[in-house]
């Protein structure tokens, strides 16, 4: 089976501070890929990588089989096929939720004006996020701000999601609402690399969970393996402080 | 959000005494502000009226005979005045958009213009404009080019053009600066290119920020076209002084200071309204 995404001994460093050491991931289509750890583990940076919003210093990362570390490849189509999804949404403040959806597909894709809104409508119609089409995003709440961000991504089709702790701004009555969309997309079949705080959510969705201490995956498998019967002892410490802090 | 339903409610006695109680006190402040408004302006009146001058400089300054007599002309200046910032606006924003762009941008291919537009700054923004107006003005007819007009309003408006601009760019740029990071990395993960997300995502957001000192800019503008008086060309300035000169009378330059008025308070009026409709559009919290 084809692996849609492939990380190969990636290296990272913001100056002298190793971010990412060595770290190899694959990921199958389908399946949702959970990164856990504590902040600063690196989690953040390697979905930035993957995107190629940062460069890596070693390794390779392959995209369907294409190498997209390769420094002539085309970074705008390789971006094309991913949809990102930040923790602090960056909705475009002075477009309407319905012009922050239409963007990419008109300017990107080359959409008609018509087909954009017809599948921005559908999205928000299935979100429950119809009657905010035409607010900006100022107006509505973090978990419909995030909502929408999530239908932005979607509406370009990606073939892979990255979501960067897209809970961690938000309280937690809204963070329900945004782990919904997630669990949907997840039994649509969508291949998703999340990082999360959520363990609870993460048991839910996660085909593999993968825990990063100092840029490397210490432990990785099932969720029940790795959230419930970690094995490696950075793991239990990580766990027991997510545990006492109630995030369980 | 569900509209709640508010038509079940009637105001407490305690609430009716508070609404009484909140009219009695801003009836005493509307009072207080009119009695100290007419004491603070009436002062400066009469010690205005009664200075042992008064009666001269009402004479030379404020002739309402004499000032409806200049007017036509002053207002003929004036439309001088209105042509070079409209169209010398037009041609600024134009120019220092792609300024503002050059000096911003990271493509290889654009650094020469990089370090030309970094240099074209430098130069204009720190001459004097008047200086620029005398070089451009005597400078370029000098040359003797084929082509070139030697009309002095079209050379006083290229330079004014040429020193606004580098100002307006350093505005824009600051604009450019000023849009978090983190739009950018939005726009360029759904696949825009930089200059789809220059030109869809930060500048629209960059514009609107700087739309006040832009105006700023803009009222500075027509004063400076004003300056373009050294070179001949007779605007509303200029107009004034030929009268006030000739007469002695100095009402001329009311005249024109009172139409200058009268087209720049309400232009700021306007664009700081229109700002704050589009902002509380857009902003939960209101315009801050």
């Amino acid at each position: 089976m084809q692996h849609v995404l492939e990380l190969s001994h990636i290296r990272k460093s913001f100056g002298k501070e190793l971010v990412l050491n060595d770290l190899s991931l694959s990921v199958q289509e389908h399946t949702a890929t959970v990164l856990i750890g504590a902040s600063g583990s690196g989690k953040s940076t390697l979905l930035r990588c993957i995107n190629l919003l940062e460069s890596i210093d070693d390794g390779q990362i392959f995209l369907d089989g294409v190498e997209i570390s390769d420094p002539f490849i085309n970074v705008d189509e390789v971006r094309r096929k991913l949809g990102m999804v930040f923790q602090s949404f960056n909705l475009f403040p002075h477009k309407t939720v319905l012009e922050n959806i239409t963007l990419a597909p008109m300017k990107v894709q080359s959409k008609s004006k018509e087909e954009a809104i017809e599948t921005a409508t559908k999205l928000l119609k299935r979100f429950d996020l119809a009657d905010k089409a035409d607010q900006y995003p100022d107006r509505l709440s973090g978990g419909q701000q995030q909502r929408v961000a999530i239908i932005r991504s979607l509406a370009i089709n990606p073939r892979l999601l990255l979501l960067d702790e897209i809970t961690s701004a938000l309280d937690p009555v809204l963070v329900n609402e945004v782990l919904s969309i997630v669990r949907d997309l997840k039994s649509d079949g969508m291949t998703m690399v999340l990082a999360t705080h959520e363990m609870g959510f993460a048991t839910q969705v996660a085909d593999e969970v993968c825990f990063l201490e100092s840029g490397n995956i210490l432990e990785r498998g099932s969720a029940q393996e790795v959230l419930h019967n970690p094995k490696n002892p950075k793991t239990q410490e990580f766990l027991k402080r997510v545990h006492q802090a109630g995030r369980l | 959000m569900s509209e709640r339903i508010n038509s079940a409610w009637s105001p407490s006695s305690r609430e009716l005494e508070r609404a009484r109680a909140r009219k009695g006190i801003s009836r005493r402040q509307a009072v207080i502000a009119a009695v100290s408004s007419i004491i603070v302006i009436g002062t400066l009146l009469t010690i205005v009226v009664t200075s042992p001058g008064w009666e001269i400089v009402k004479k030379t300054f404020f002739d309402i005979g004499y000032g409806r007599e200049v007017f036509p002309t002053v207002i003929a200046g004036l439309w001088i005045n209105l042509q070079l910032t409209f169209i010398g606006g037009a041609c600024i924003g134009v120019i220092a958009l792609g300024l503002a762009l050059m000096r911003t941008t990271k493509s290889p291919a654009l650094t020469p213009f990089r370090f030309l537009a970094t240099a074209y700054v430098d130069i204009f923004r720190g001459a004097p404009l008047i200086l620029i107006i005398l070089l451009v003005g005597f400078g370029v007819p000098a040359l003797r080019l084929t082509g070139i007009s030697s009309n002095v309003i079209f050379l006083g408006t290229v330079a004014v053009v040429l020193t606004y601009s580098a100002y307006v760019a350093e505005v824009i740029r600051s604009g450019i600066l000023s849009i978090h990071p983190s739009q950018r990395a939005a726009a360029r993960s759904l696949g825009l290119t930089s200059g789809q997300t220059m030109r869809y995502v930060v500048l629209p957001q960059a514009i609107r920020r700087v739309v006040p000192p832009l105006l700023n800019d803009f009222v500075s503008l027509l004063k400076d076209t004003g300056l373009v008086s050294i070179l001949g060309v007779t605007d509303a300035v200029r107009a004034a002084q030929i009268n006030a000169s000739r007469t002695f009378n100095y009402t001329p330059y009311v005249v024109a200071a009172i139409l200058f008025l009268l087209i720049t308070i309400p232009m700021t009026r306007y664009t700081d309204r229109a700002i704050r409709q589009r902002t509380s559009a857009q902003n939960a919290e209101g315009a801050i």
